[in-house]
């Protein structure tokens, strides 16, 4: 690559080279000087449209906004003369003044961009109020609450979903101070293409989206003794938990959680992994006979994110989604059958709450093919990681002093393969383990495939398995699934296995994660990465790695199941998909 | 393959029948562009000229056969003043709100118009006759304040005229009913 | 292959013949102003009436010819009659009713109606006119100025008053490096020659030989045609343009603007010819640079410039944009010379494409111009027909096109970047810049956007020459600049004038001051963006740099007089109504900035202002100069902060006092009744809505002040004078 011309600059009086093309932004945090920001994203197209970020350039007329415009030679740039802070401070209040002011009762209490930025730039004095924008809060998805009130139209949301989702559901509407943001015709989230992964409540400064919540019927279900309320969770939840509570991103807090979860009154607490290594079971046999009869290649089904867009943008591809319940679905039902039936427990009364990264899962949980015979789910509530931790909090228990607690049998155990499935990579990871010694009969000479692990969001690899040189694609974040998936129906790439995870870095950079510390952006790479490494630590530290050694998988099919691929396994543990309306526009 | 998930032929078919053939062939044309997607305002004016305004399902069906996000679609038709999101009257009535008539009392005579018809601005009188609405400068600032009803201008208006010519409308609507 | 003059002659030669089939020379030409404005006053009836006459006559020798708007709104519909050999004969406010008469007793009688004749009424017909310069600049020596003396000396040498006509006029153009400050130029009509006169004697010798004796003075007489001339013989039948220098206008109100063969007639196409002969963007960029043209949408940026940035840029694919979305509410030169003269913007256009290397061109043209639109698309059209847009043009292998995108009513589109996303089929907002349009423009590529006023002065610099249009305006900037004068002034209308011309020359010398003899308060200037100029500079010369040293701008250049009965915290609650109902609403301090200040200016007007509400105007209005996103959101202050700075007074009296000095804000008024005056008609108390007025018959009647809603009907019915408005 050719070497990049240097340009020279000053910064608040400090000279300094950087690289044409810099920007100011990028060029100060070089230098350690943080000038304030809030539309910006560093994975999403610029807007320069908060001007949070303004920093005055000797000889030009106005202020300049950091974030966007890049740097040139001889460029004097000041980030924080009075001028600056005072315009700062104002532009500050002018967003305040038209944001609902209710912040005390506020769900992002402590942990909004909007008020740290308040603070910070010195906002003390109201000097502008008037009218404030009215708006309906809108909650008619499962999974997604729209309050426009709160929305200060940073336009992040907007961008993450079709810029990083590829799925366009949400634009500004109007103009001026009118200007709101939703679905087309503002219509209601659950009549959109909205595919409720929520990474519009991920990026969200503030609090104008917000995961559906449903703590109030869990806390109901904890209080009724008639219930035998259990949980599961999921494997990067103990990857992501104590960041709620002041631990370090990428600190494993497994044994700090089920204690907690127990505390809270849950009556067992199951690990969502033991569902994931009967999820790769029965995907395993599922691709060995779709190797032979097809269709291939074989897309998974652990995102329910993924789900919902396929069957609106991509409802062609229908048949080659893997009719594989998620892990969630597969142990909610086993937990009202299965468990249900060894301890003698009238499956109505049993609770199952799942604490999941992913708003979608709500959604998931939702879906009529998710229901037992008498139409009442099997997964009664979702509660997403940030909802678990408030309730923890709530309770009044110092989560990190917590003793370590172990989970409940028969659903608690798992194999190293279960924990990777939080991660991008993790299920094909996991797949690939099972098919290998399923098609050539003989343990994987392997069990680490660090070639599918799509870290930059996109990847494709060629595996050896026995004769088979399987070709697998494996992408996170919608838009670069459209990459693979768009070969799928073009009919331009012949893969045999393509993992798809609707969220960027798989499960763990999930709608319903923790909002990350102040100073870290949302979705950071570094911060995802932190979180993986704890998962890929569990893996390479159990003696067990492999789904099908798993003894209590041995056990279910042994005593229940009687084989994968069974009528029974099929009737409980898979499912359907159906074309929706409205289809989305790709 | 089997095709029987695919439901896009369903979907362009019902979106061809809700715009018509004439704007589904404008679409189809705009389509050949090298950048069909810039084609969108054009195909809106092209929509509201037919059904008078812009309604979801038409919006809906432009995004699919343009294929731009719906999502994109109503944003760019709100963001524009021209394009009405709502049906209209039969005869709508632009008060040019330029400089020039509102300096010669334009204020005035849509504080008259809205006292007569009961409505305020954008909105459309009950019996449908009528759409009130305010329009940036027609150009026509010699004649200011001006008034825009259908197609007719109405120069040099004053308060006192607004009944009378509201009227010369009523009669012509009930006559043509 | 034939050269480029070898395809451009037979082009011309066909419009000329084409031309020479209608007889235009030889027949009566009844003519028709045809635009928004003009058939909005009614010239669509008046051109049927006539065609129905001209039907009825059975006479083949007398013709109707369409033209577009001639600027003079406040007098349309205006009607040309030109009788070969007579001076022609405009009339104004044409109605149906007219048609008759002007057909009966002039067309067919050839008897003028002098009475009703365009700034008439006029006696009887002067046999000659005498047009003399008054220009800033000009150079006449005597003690006298012109218009004083030559009336004199008419009188003097006993030239009856009402045969010969002396009417001001702008620069000629016609003083030489050699003579320049040292004379004056005369042109006498109906012979049109132009006379150099360095003193009094030379007057007088005029004045003997050719206006008493019918001699041509041959050795005063300027030879060979001037520019200036040129164009006076072109436009110059009207009074009202001869104090204005028509270049981007000149054929306004002239051609037919759906007449490729009449726009061939007036030099249409030779400076693409020109342009194409030379074969050298440099040549061209170098022509633009030294005219000192800057653009005229409202920045003023040099359009040499740009059009270099935009030939330098490397890029295969470049594009080039007409902004014709004219959002000033009040200015509307565009739409007249998109509606009047569409070929000369067409080949303006064309000559920047050939320049910066685009081959493709668009037109961004508000939806609410559909004549406008109609007409471009014909223009285009017809330029394809005769082959001088498309494919290798006029056989020099340049190729163009031109294509038509509609906006949708959005003021903000005029901005660059939001005109460009327009285009691009998103919402019309504005993005950072740098990186500018030239480096990265439409979906990405090197583009040149400039305004319809700035394209259509181009073909009259490369065909008259940079010089002579530098020479026309100032240092700064040359050329000349169209405003659209409105308000409360006399002739409203469109009005062009070289650059560095007075605002007093203008509004009073063009425009013909108030209507009403109230005195002139102030001159808003630049739309929206602008600002209000305090009357006391209405000898500021108007060009960019001064309006901006002034507080205002140049803007697209509308132009708004106002009066003393206006309340200026009133026009800048207006302005700013309109910048918040425009804004785009991407960035926050012109969202939510245009809000706060607009509910301020609301507060104040309704009486309900504070002390503090001024600061936070200005440190509001100063945030949003200084930080908002986009240059219109930068300007959208300007009305409130020019007149805080100038009025400050007006904006104390309506905080301090409640009171509003033009007695212009309702809430702030007062109607009372003189008892002295009031002879209790009862008129008032009968034409009162809330009937809150009170009184005996015969006797002074009171307003109820807790009931009166200050309709001001009183006010307007009493015939006494005897309500008084507080």
């Amino acid at each position: 690559m050719a070497k990049r011309k240097q340009v020279t600059l000053t910064i608040d009086g400090t000279q300094l080279t950087v690289p044409e093309g810099t920007t100011i932004m990028e060029a100060a945090d070089s230098l350690g000087v943080f000038i304030p920001r809030l539309c910006y994203h560093p994975d999403l197209s610029l807007s320069g449209s908060c001007r949070v970020c303004i920093v005055e350039v000797k000889d030009f007329g106005h202020y300049l906004a950091a974030c966007s415009v890049a740097v040139w030679e001889g460029m004097v740039v000041e980030t924080n003369s009075p001028q600056i802070r005072q315009a700062r401070r104002d532009i500050v209040e002018l967003i305040l003044d038209n944001h609902t002011k209710d912040c005390q009762t506020c769900e992002r209490d402590t942990n909004c961009e909007l008020q740290n930025l308040a603070y910070a730039t010195g906002v003390r004095r109201r000097l502008f109020e008037g009218e404030r924008k009215e708006f309906p809060i809108e909650a008619s998805s499962h999974s997604v609450v729209r309050d426009p009130n709160k929305c200060i139209l940073c336009g992040r949301c907007v961008r993450v979903c079709a810029e990083i989702q590829g799925v366009y559901n949400l634009s500004q509407h109007g103009r001026g101070f009118q200007t709101v943001v939703g679905p087309a015709h503002l219509a209601n989230m659950d009549d959109s293409v909205c595919i409720q992964c929520g990474q519009c409540i991920n990026v969200c400064p503030v609090a104008a989206f917000l995961e559906r919540p449903e703590t109030d019927a869990v806390w109901q279900a904890l209080a009724d003794p008639e219930k035998h309320v259990v949980v599961q969770t999921a494997p990067s939840i103990r990857a992501a938990i104590g960041e709620g509570f002041g631990m370090a991103p990428g600190t494993l807090a497994t044994g700090q959680m089920i204690t907690a979860l127990r505390r809270l009154g849950f009556d067992a607490v199951f690990d969502t992994d033991y569902g994931a290594d009967l999820t790769i079971i029965e995907e395993a046999h599922e691709f060995l006979a779709r190797l032979k009869e097809g269709p291939l290649p074989m897309i998974t089904s652990c995102s329910p994110g993924w789900i919902s867009f396929m069957e609106k943008f991509y409802p062609e591809l229908i048949p080659h989604a893997s009719t594989c319940k998620s892990p969630m679905s597969m142990l909610s039902t086993l937990a009202k059958t299965y468990y249900a039936e060894q301890k003698g427990i009238d499956p109505k009364q049993v609770v199952m709450v799942a604490v999941m990264p992913c708003v979608a899962k709500k959604y998931e949980a939702r879906r009529p093919e998710h229901a037992m015979p008498d139409g009442t789910p099997y997964t009664d509530a979702v509660l997403t990681t940030r909802e678990t931790i408030w309730m923890m909090k709530c309770f009044g228990m110092r989560f990190t002093d917590l003793a370590e607690g172990q989970f409940d049998h028969p659903l608690g155990l798992a194999s190293g393969a279960g924990d990777i499935f939080g991660t991008t990579g993790g299920v094909m990871e996991a797949t690939l383990r099972a098919a290998s010694e399923l098609i050539t009969g003989k343990p994987p000479a392997r069990l680490d495939f660090t070639e599918v692990r799509a870290v930059e969001g996109l990847r494709e690899a060629y595996v050896a398995i026995g004769k088979h040189n399987i070709h697998v694609g494996v992408a996170n974040g919608l838009q670069n699934a459209k990459t693979l998936l768009d070969q799928v129906r073009d009919g331009t790439g012949q893969y045999h296995v393509i993992e798809v995870m609707a969220c960027p870095g798989g499960c763990i950079g999930g709608g319903g994660q923790p909002y990350p510390p102040r100073g870290v952006k949302v979705l950071d790479p570094e911060l995802l990465r932190k979180r993986a490494s704890v998962l890929y630590q569990i893996d390479q530290g159990k003696e067990l790695r492999k789904s099908y050694e798993n003894p209590a998988i041995s056990e279910l099919y042994d005593t229940y199941l009687e084989a994968p691929g069974s009528p029974k396994a099929h009737k409980l543990l898979h499912t359907h998909y159906t074309a929706r309306l409205p289809r989305g526009i790709r | 393959m089997s095709t029987t998930t695919d439901n896009w032929q369903e979907v362009q078919s019902a979106a061809r029948e809700t715009l018509g053939e004439e704007i589904a062939a404008l679409i189809d044309a705009c389509r050949e562009d090298p950048h069909p997607e810039s084609r969108l305002i054009g195909v809106l004016h092209k929509v509201q000229e037919t059904f008078g305004y812009l309604g979801e399902e038409q919006l809906d069906a432009v995004a699919q056969l343009l294929q731009v996000p719906a999502a994109k679609v109503s944003g760019v038709a709100s963001f524009y003043h021209f394009f009405r999101l709502t049906p209209r009257g039969k005869y709508v009535i632009h008060i040019c709100m330029g400089t020039a008539c509102y300096v010669k009392g334009a204020d005035r005579v849509a504080q008259k118009f809205m006292e007569e018809l009961g409505i305020s601005w954008g909105e459309t009188s009950n019996d449908r006759i009528f759409t009130l609405e305010g329009s940036r400068c027609l150009g026509t600032c010699g004649l200011a304040p001006v008034v825009m009803i259908g197609d007719d201008v109405h120069g040099n208006v004053t308060a006192d005229q607004v009944p009378v010519i509201l009227d010369t409308y009523l009669k012509r609507a009930r006559e043509t009913q | 292959m034939a050269t480029i003059a070898e395809q451009f002659e037979p082009l011309r030669a066909r419009a000329e013949e084409a031309l020479r089939e209608r007889r235009t020379d030889e027949v009566i030409r009844i003519q028709v102003g045809s635009a928004t404005c003009e058939n909005a006053a009614g010239a669509r009836k008046v051109y049927d009436e006539f065609r129905k006459h001209v039907a009825a006559s059975a006479r083949d020798d007398i013709v109707l010819h369409q033209t577009g708007c001639t600027g003079r709104c406040s007098r349309e519909p205006i009607v040309g009659i030109f009788v070969p050999g007579k001076l022609p004969v405009k009339y104004e406010h044409v109605d149906r009713g007219m048609v008759h008469e002007i057909f009966t007793r002039h067309v067919l009688g050839g008897e003028p109606l002098w009475d009703k004749v365009l700034d008439g009424p006029i006696a009887q017909p002067a046999q000659y006119e005498i047009l003399h310069c008054q220009s800033d600049r000009c150079g006449w020596q005597g003690e006298k100025p012109l218009a004083d003396l030559l009336p004199e000396r008419l009188h003097e040498a006993g030239a009856a008053a009402e045969a010969v006509r002396v009417t001001a006029a702008s620069c000629f153009g016609a003083c030489g490096k050699q003579d320049m400050g040292t004379c004056s130029h005369l042109l006498v009509r109906p012979d049109k020659i132009l006379y150099r006169v360095h003193n009094e004697q030379e007057l007088d010798e005029i004045i003997r030989e050719h206006v008493l004796g019918g001699r041509v003075v041959k050795s005063l007489a300027v030879p060979g045609k001037t520019v200036g001339r040129k164009f006076f013989e072109i436009y110059g039948d009207v009074a009202f343009f001869n104090r204005q220098t028509r270049v981007a206008l000149r054929h306004n109100g002239v051609i037919d603007p759906e007449s490729i063969e009449e726009y061939f007639h007036y030099r249409g196409f030779e400076a693409l010819r020109t342009v194409l002969q030379r074969n050298d963007p440099k040549w061209v960029i170098d022509e633009i640079t030294k005219s000192k043209l800057r653009g005229r949408g409202g920045g003023g940026y040099p359009t040499g410039l740009k059009w270099k940035m935009g030939h330098e840029a490397k890029d295969p694919v470049k594009y080039l944009i007409c902004n014709a979305d004219e959002g000033d509410p009040g200015a509307f030169m565009d739409r007249s010379m998109l509606e009047s003269d569409p070929l000369n913007v067409v080949e303006g256009m064309m000559i920047a494409a050939f320049t910066i290397g685009a081959k493709q061109g668009f037109f961004y043209v508000r939806a609410e111009y559909p004549m406008a639109i109609r007409r471009l698309e014909n223009a285009i059209q017809q330029c394809h027909d005769w082959g001088v847009l498309g494919e290798n043009i006029l056989g020099s292998g340049f190729e163009f096109d031109l294509e038509i995108r509609l906006g949708a009513g959005a003021f903000v589109c005029g901005e660059e970047t939001a005109l460009i996303h327009s285009i691009e089929g998103e919402r019309g907002q504005p993005r950072v810049r740098p990186p500018y349009p030239t480096e990265k423009g439409l979906w990405g590529h090197p583009t040149v956007i400039n305004n319809v006023e700035t394209f259509a002065n181009v073909p009259a610099v490369i065909n008259y020459g940079a010089d002579w249009f530098s020479r026309l305006g100032t240092d700064g900037s040359g050329g000349t600049k169209v405003f659209a004068l409105a308000g409360k002034v006399q002739h409203t209308g469109l009005v062009e004038v070289p650059m560095g011309t007075t605002l007093r020359e203008i509004v009073e010398g063009i425009g013909g001051g108030t209507a009403t003899g109230e005195a002139i308060k102030a001159v808003q200037t630049g739309g929206p963006a602008g600002g209000c100029i305090p009357a006391k500079w209405l000898d500021t010369p108007v060009d960019f740099d001064t309006l901006t040293r002034a507080g205002s701008i140049m803007g697209s250049g509308g132009m708004i007089v106002l009066d003393e009965t206006d309340c200026m915290v009133d026009i800048a609650k207006f302005f700013m109504t309109f910048s918040e109902d425009e804004s785009c609403g991407k960035c926050t301090p012109c969202r939510e900035g245009t809000k706060r200040m607009l509910e301020i200016l609301d507060r104040i007007t309704q009486g309900q202002g504070v002390p503090e509400d001024l600061d936070k105007l200005e440190r509001l209005g100063k945030l949003m100069k200084n930080a908002s996103l986009c240059g219109l959101g930068r300007a959208a202050p300007n009305p409130v902060l020019s007149t805080l700075a100038h009025y400050r007074d007006e904006y104390l009296a309506h905080v301090n006092d409640k009171h509003c000095p033009a007695c212009k804000c309702v809430a702030l008024l007062r109607y009372e009744i003189i008892p002295e005056k009031c002879v209790g008609c009862t008129v008032c108390a009968r034409n009162c809505p809330v009937t809150c007025i009170s009184g005996e018959r015969r006797q002074p009647h009171e307003i109820d002040q807790a009931r009166c809603i200050k309709c001001g009907k009183c006010f307007e019915v009493c015939r006494f004078d005897a309500v008084a408005r507080k």
